[in-house]
């Protein structure tokens, strides 16, 4: 197990590797760049010369050949340095420390409230099979796998505003100083990603518990007599897993999606903000280290899908 | 099965085929047709939604800023006086214009690329799909943004570019599936007696892969549509006076809303009922067409339908 964890993490390097030449290469291909745009800034306050712009070029560190800026950047990244804002000139990995732990309690919460509301209606649905509550709850699923995010959160923020002079709170609180202040601040939009996310595994989950309470083993469960709790959760759904765990898996993109779009619903300072504000203002610094973090994370959440295969069953083996 | 598919060696098998799935739809999939009525209808309003709208879709009427739904604006008008009826008709053209068109740009190219890795093998396939395994570890959302900023807003840079992203994280599917029809003899046959490359892909490969390409459009489309709606919502889609129901709930008529509260109804309802309608249609097509594709992993893929399930013991053929 632990050479298949170490062997992974070994092969991350080259995928992610490749990732980061993808998104420098992306990053400059932007054919307005961020120069054209200072000099235009700066240009409004008098005239900008030829060696003004070469001025700028050489503070940024464009004046040297793209592989050469691409092996600094990487160099710097290897160091836990992403570089500076090219506005406000300010190291990107503090602005990183702060946003970073929101959108990360954001995406944890959703995938929690996700899978609360997913696997017992998916199990519920299965076990009532083609009655009037599967219905309901089929039609649901399939609900909210329609209804986007975007819209619920706009009706979830304009409605009770209008009926009960309700507010989401707009500034940050944190954890730390403030549990349930803060918890009160994240339900909500954590509720609407994480029933974003449970409409697919709702569905998987009812496939599966289906198939496997198919099973002779769960025939034989019945058989000795035991509790509907212990066949449906330690028998059924336990092997009904596998799946459920890699559409799971499988939605973390969408996630991270997902995570921009509700942030800039709710004002939450996170990552899917800062990355907004950064492409606006064209500070493709910031950009790319967001981009970067981003994808580095879908890496992670990959590999441990994979390690929780071998959690779930204990027969597969990693070698 | 077999009996079907000897009947479809004559020339009219295109159309037989066609209305074969259109009956088993009706007969097997009562959701799917609820889907494909609404596919089919929001296809009409988008198409003929110059007549159907009784106002212009930028067509501001300034003494009626903000009115609530009446029988002159049955879904009330916006900050500028426009009639959110008409407009809401007008996004419908849209959503299907950009659903239809970045899905078959994407299904081309995947369909391309998968081919290409499919068929050609070897060290060819292991580079590209190391590069469609390191552009799928990047969040596709944020990626759209990132590149949308580079070309500018706009219809067919929106189209293009979903086409584009879709197409590559679609590739893998296409590759499976030709992978798999290479293993067939029928193809180590065409090779044997000397087929040339051309032959074997439109005469041996395309046709096999034409069932799950109409799949994998029809399940992409309402993917498509949600991702247009979605850029748009956060200002990195179809610029602001055209009337895309994702813009229509973003910028400046986010500050009206609590004014006006039907503004942020509307868009958002169309939206839904067209990805509900959509991914019905499709979730039967592929049904009908492939089961298969299902999805789930190795021994614990769906085989046996659910209707099936029940009669199983006693005809189990």
């Amino acid at each position: 197990m632990r050479a298949y964890i170490i062997r992974r993490i070994l092969l991350m390097i080259p995928t992610v590797f490749l990732v980061s030449l993808i998104i420098f290469v992306l990053i400059r291909m932007i054919p307005g760049n961020v120069v054209d745009m200072m000099v235009s800034e700066f240009g409004t306050y008098g005239n900008v010369t030829q060696v003004d712009r070469k001025a700028i070029e050489h503070a940024l560190g464009w004046d040297v050949p793209i592989y050469i800026q691409y092996g600094r950047w990487l160099n710097g990244i290897v160091h836990g340095d992403f570089g500076k804002s090219l506005w406000k000139q300010v190291p990107i990995i503090e602005d990183l420390k702060v946003r970073w732990p929101v959108t990360l309690e954001l995406g944890i919460l959703a995938i929690i409230i996700g899978q609360l509301i997913a696997l017992p209606i998916g199990v519920y649905s299965a076990l009532r099979h083609d009655t009037g509550g599967d219905y309901i709850a089929r039609s649901f699923a399939i609900l909210l796998i329609a209804v986007p995010s975007f819209w619920i959160a706009t009706l979830a923020i304009v409605y009770p505003s209008i009926w009960w002079g309700y507010m989401p709170p707009l500034t940050l609180i944190q954890f730390t100083q403030d549990p349930i202040g803060n918890l009160k601040m994240f339900w909500e939009p954590a509720l609407i990603l994480g029933m974003g996310m449970s409409g697919m595994t709702m569905r998987m989950t009812r496939t599966m518990m289906l198939e496997v309470l198919r099973q002779d083993y769960i025939r034989t469960a019945w058989s000795k007599g035991l509790r509907e709790r212990t066949v449906v959760i330690r028998h059924a759904l336990k092997n009904a897993l596998i799946p459920i765990v890699t559409i799971i898996g499988g939605q973390m993109g969408a996630l991270i999606g997902g995570t921009v779009i509700i942030e800039s619903i709710f004002n939450l300072p996170g990552m899917g903000r800062l990355t907004i504000n950064a492409i606006s203002t064209r500070d493709y610094t910031v950009v790319s280290a967001c981009l970067l973090i981003f994808s580095v994370s879908l890496v992670v959440f990959n590999l441990l899908t994979d390690l929780t295969y071998g959690f779930i069953d204990p027969r597969i083996h990693y070698n | 099965m077999a009996e079907k598919s000897s009947k479809n060696k004559n020339g009219k098998k295109a159309r037989s085929k066609f209305s074969d799935v259109a009956i088993r739809l009706i007969k097997e999939k009562p959701l799917g047709t609820v889907g494909a009525v609404i596919t089919l209808f929001m296809l009409f309003v988008g198409i003929f939604a110059g007549w159907l709208a009784p106002h212009g879709m930028n067509e501001m009427f300034t003494s009626y800023v903000m009115v609530p739904p009446s029988a002159q604006f049955p879904f009330g008008t916006d900050n500028l006086g426009r009639d959110i009826f008409s407009r809401v008709i007008y996004g419908a053209r849209i959503s299907v214009i950009v659903g239809l068109t970045a899905t078959f740009i994407s299904v081309v190219i995947s369909t391309t690329i998968g081919v290409m890795c499919g068929y050609i093998g070897g060290k060819f396939d292991l580079i590209v799909q190391r590069f469609v395994d390191a552009f799928m570890c990047v969040p596709g959302l944020v990626l759209l943004m990132v590149i949308v900023s580079m070309v500018g807003p706009g219809m067919w840079q929106i189209i293009i570019i979903l086409g584009i992203q879709g197409g590559i994280g679609g590739s893998r599917m296409m590759r499976g599936i030709v992978f798999g029809i290479k293993e067939n003899t029928y193809l180590q046959a065409a090779l044997a007696i000397g087929d040339s490359t051309w032959i074997i892909l439109t005469r041996h490969i395309l046709p096999n892969i034409l069932a799950p390409i109409i799949i994998i459009f029809s399940m992409n489309v309402p993917g498509t549509i949600l991702a247009e709606s979605g850029l748009s919502f956060l200002g990195f889609g179809i610029p602001p006076p055209n009337p895309s129901w994702g813009g229509m709930l973003s910028g400046d008529a986010r500050t009206y809303m609590f004014q006006a509260p039907w503004m942020a109804l509307w868009p958002g309802l169309a939206l839904s009922v067209m990805v509900y309608g959509v991914n019905m249609f499709g979730d039967a097509v592929r049904d009908l067409l492939d089961p298969r594709l299902r999805g789930g992993v190795g021994r614990y893929g769906v085989k046996v339908k659910r209707k099936d399930a029940a009669n199983s013991q006693t005809s189990n053929s």
